[in-house]
């Protein structure tokens, strides 16, 4: 089981206010990613849940027990660091058994499920190892490794691959992805990569400023955005966001259109610019248009288009794909 | 950076620091020397740094007459003793104060190393007559504990040092483990600090094991350390200088032995963090 429910939970360090005021849901067996840029209070808001904090107010309830002033270790709860946090004078087997220890198991049946965990994460042959002889793959996965023999209610990950290069990162997200799959087990998991988020989430947590701007399921946040914050952030390039007459002229004082939905023409559109840079990925090339009262716009083309830096575009909306928000920046049905 | 240095200036500057080096030895090798002498040619002036005859009279009358063995036993139970319980106070101060720092927590280091600031003198009559209301007078007991108060700033603050060189994470990984506060020390912090506590604990044993202000004030002759042993050589009677020197070389040795053997240790210790 792991469902856990936070009550206006609030948190101030000093006279700074970090989280003013937090109500959240976390179903049992759900991947939850908080994502917001560094600073918006994610990992404090984890931490609260871990209880390596103290909440200033509010309760914190898993499987519905009031857990707000209980100590990290009678949470059941396990966590996974951006450092790995591992036991730098233990080797692997027994960082993975000190959970176990810890819980009070006998030896021989701690060795047993930590040989268990490290088949599953092909660590068995580093089992004699210590961490400093291990990569960071391999050190992150000794880090769940350790998390997951516990059978926690559920697993905390803060920010777990931001110290790995991209190609493995793409790797353990996909691992992680599809130890969720088989353990069935809550997930929450922080980070600050919105394409994380889309990839890995059931519901996405968009936080800014300590306040939830956002929650929903990936795509629900991608094709219905909630305000301009939620907009502008998920969703790789981001969208366009523009103002001025053309937001007016559309009822709304911001309007918002995603990369995908502009249409490019070199003879006639509604917007006149002058391609500024051409990314070319292969599949896709990414146009940023420098567009006369707009500044720069951002459009997604076929790999094949043949447009170069310094070519005159024309561009115009899908008008059915603009999102329409209001003076507060919130959506406009 | 490659610096230009001739051979000339290299040499010179060799010559000095063994000059320096010896210059800071000298008083030691004098003292062993003296010892080899008789207590007649000790006294002799001109005095000859080589004894003639070579004689260990000296060691076999300090040894004979004044019992250095009770003396050798004392000084470890006192120095090994007061240090030992100064770590099983220190290491759970020194851990909050690194880990959970309050807003006076800097003040309150201060304050320790403060004490230390203070003359030991100036307290002698308070502690001398507490001291002997409490039956402590020349007793071990009481020279550990005094020794555990003369070591605690140091410990405290030393350990606090290498305690801040360990990444909070790691603590905050043992507690969602399930490690309770005494496994968190025990298993995580207290071997993780290895190095930085046996720094401590052998800088503290030699601080301890050469203190001799308080242990020549409490102390005459059943928790008396080697100290005192040395001190019992300068006598009303006269100075017995090979005696005293014998004496101050059997001092000496143990320590200079353990310091010897465990340099690496201390090295490392002492630079512990430093480098990552």
């Amino acid at each position: 089981m792991g469902k856990i429910v936070l009550k206006s939970v609030r948190k101030s360090f000093g006279d700074v206010q970090v989280i003013p005021s937090v109500d959240l849901t976390i179903e049992n067996g759900e991947f939850v990613v908080f994502v917001g840029p560094s600073g918006c209070g994610k990992s404090t808001l984890l931490r609260l849940i871990a209880g390596l904090e103290d909440t200033s107010s509010g309760t914190i309830e898993i499987d519905g027990k009031d857990a707000t002033s209980l100590p990290p270790a009678k949470r059941g709860l396990a966590m996974v660091f951006q450092s790995y946090a591992l036991y730098p004078h233990m080797t692997v087997r027994k960082n993975i058994m000190f959970p176990l220890k810890m819980a009070g198991m006998d030896i021989e049946a701690a060795t047993k499920k930590a040989d268990a965990a490290a088949k599953v994460l092909n660590l068995t042959s580093y089992m004699e190892r210590k961490p400093g002889q291990l990569s960071g793959g391999q050190r992150q996965r000794v880090a769940i490794g350790r998390a997951i023999v516990r059978e926690p209610a559920a697993f905390l990950f803060d920010e777990p691959l931001s110290n790995l290069d991209a190609a493995l990162r793409g790797n353990m997200r996909l691992e992680i992805t599809e130890l969720h799959h088989t353990l069935k087990t809550t997930m929450i998991y922080v980070t600050h990569d919105q394409v994380e988020a889309m990839t890995m989430a059931d519901k996405i947590v968009v936080l800014q400023a300590g306040n939830i701007e956002q929650v929903g399921s990936p795509l629900d946040l991608y094709n219905h955005p909630a305000n301009v914050f939620v907009a502008g952030f998920i969703g790789s390039p981001r969208m366009n966001l523009l103002t001025g007459t053309d937001a007016q002229a559309m009822g709304a004082t911001t309007i918002g259109v995603r990369p995908e939905h502009v249409d490019i023409s070199t003879t006639a559109g509604k917007w006149k610019g002058i391609v500024s840079v051409a990314e070319l990925l292969g599949s896709d090339t990414f146009l940023h248009v420098n567009v006369e009262g707009h500044g720069s716009m951002t459009v997604r083309a076929g790999g094949d288009v043949n447009l170069r830096y310094g070519d005159a575009v024309y561009l115009s909306p899908q008008d059915s794909k603009v999102h329409r928000f209001g003076a507060d920046g919130k959506a406009i049905a | 950076m490659a610096r230009s240095t001739t051979t000339n200036s290299k040499v010179i500057v060799t010559i000095g620091a063994w000059l320096v080096g010896f210059l800071i030895f000298f008083p030691i090798l004098w003292i062993f020397l003296m010892s080899f002498h008789t207590e007649g040619d000790a006294i002799k002036s001109p005095f000859a740094m080589l004894a003639s005859p070579w004689t260990t009279e000296a060691y076999q009358a300090v040894q004979t007459q004044n019992g250095y063995g009770k003396f050798f036993m004392n000084s470890v139970v006192i120095s090994v003793g007061s240090t030992v319980l100064a770590l099983i106070i220190g290491i759970p101060a020194a851990w909050s104060m690194a880990f959970v720092p309050g807003k006076k927590t800097k003040d309150l280091l201060m304050w320790m190393l403060s004490t230390k600031m203070m003359p030991a003198v100036g307290v002698l009559i308070p502690m001398y007559l507490g001291f002997k209301v409490t039956g402590l007078l020349d007793t071990r007991t009481g020279l550990v504990a005094i020794g555990t108060l003369i070591n605690l700033p140091i410990v405290i603050w030393m350990l606090y040092t290498y305690f801040k060189e360990i990444p909070g994470e790691i603590l905050e990984a043992a507690r969602m483990d399930g490690a309770s506060l005494s496994s968190e020390i025990l298993y995580v912090l207290t071997p993780m600090a290895l190095p930085g506590i046996a720094s401590t604990l052998l800088l503290n044993v030699i601080l301890s094991w050469n203190e001799a202000f308080w242990s020549l004030q409490l102390t005459t002759s059943d928790a008396a350390p080697l100290t005192q042993f040395i001190a019992s050589f300068s006598a009303p009677e006269g100075l017995f200088y090979a005696k005293l020197s014998a004496a101050s070389t059997m001092a000496i040795a143990p320590i200079l032995i353990m310091g010897w053997f465990s340099q690496k240790q201390l090295v490392r210790g002492l630079t512990f963090g430093a480098v990552k």
